[in-house]
């Protein structure tokens, strides 16, 4: 069995598969209107320093980074461990040598490495204008516009995949996460901007 | 040499891996293993099987195998066919 069928197999045992999507939308969502967030907090403030804004999204970036890597992995290897537990009572039997014991120690680190990558590679994707800005490329907009429509083209994308998760039309999921987006720049800008 | 030909055991599994996945991976301990699975009874954790398997020359122990890696438990040996082949010359 090569290795893509085992990982397949091992999230089907666990029933994980929609665990491991939900988890790369909701924390790539978080990721996304974090660093929107702090650029919209960073163009109130006017602050023209790059390298302060950078290290300040890296940061942010990074502890979503591992917040979503540790909490997944304590909270799932608990979860797996229950699972595995009940299955070994109605089994009376021992299954840490089975497909299900290898899903019980598998499965939380992919979870894990999922909920913790998710918002990090979001995030850097919207830094990525602020990189290359500081970098001496001549972007079309200000660096700053540029890493917001990333976030708002990343936020769509995060809509349209719940969209297609869930059965529903595509736009209107992309239109509904790109408002939830709208509002949270209205809220920054109606609390801090006065 | 006596070689298995056909065997059907009884087997207790956990829900998951399902029928297909767990008769697919019974079915790769051998080259040319055909492999029966009925389901006799379910309860709310397990489900138990009747699960036949035949081929040329059935290795009893890596199905055996196959079965535990899987998180099942072998129950009973309920029928086999053999066959001695040193008898067809």
């Amino acid at each position: 069995m090569s290795l893509i069928e085992q990982g397949r197999l091992l999230l089907s045992i666990s029933r994980t598969s929609d665990i491991v999507r939900r988890y790369f939308v909701v924390n790539g969502f978080d990721g996304a209107l974090t660093m929107m967030g702090m650029i919209i907090g960073f163009m109130i403030s006017a602050t023209d320093d790059m390298s302060v804004i950078i290290s300040a999204c890296l940061g942010a970036a990074i502890a979503l980074g591992m917040s979503g890597l540790s909490s997944a992995y304590v909270s799932e290897v608990a979860e797996r461990k229950r699972e595995l537990v009940k299955l070994e009572e109605a089994m009376i039997a021992d299954l840490h040598q089975t497909a299900h014991g290898d899903a019980a120690r598998w499965v939380p680190l992919w979870i894990a490495l999922v909920n913790g990558a998710s918002p990090l590679f979001i995030s850097l994707l919207i830094l990525l204008p602020l990189w290359l800005a500081n970098a001496g490329l001549t972007l079309p907009l200000a660096p700053l516009y540029m890493s917001i429509i990333v976030a708002l083209v990343l936020i769509f994308l995060l809509g349209v995949l719940l969209g297609q998760i869930a059965g529903i039309s595509w736009l209107r999921s992309g239109i509904q996460t790109m408002l939830v987006a709208a509002i949270t720049a209205i809220l920054i800008y109606l609390l801090t901007g006065f | 040499m006596v070689v298995l030909k056909r065997i059907m055991l009884d087997v207790l599994k956990p829900h998951k891996p399902d029928s297909l996945e767990f008769s697919q991976a019974i079915a790769r301990a051998g080259e040319d293993y055909r492999v029966c699975l009925t389901v006799i009874e379910m309860d709310e954790n397990t489900e138990t099987l009747q699960l036949e398997v035949e081929g040329s020359s059935i290795d009893f122990t890596a199905i055996e195998s196959a079965i535990t890696s899987m998180g099942g438990s072998l129950h009973s040996i309920d029928q086999v066919e053999v066959q001695n082949e040193s008898d067809n010359g």
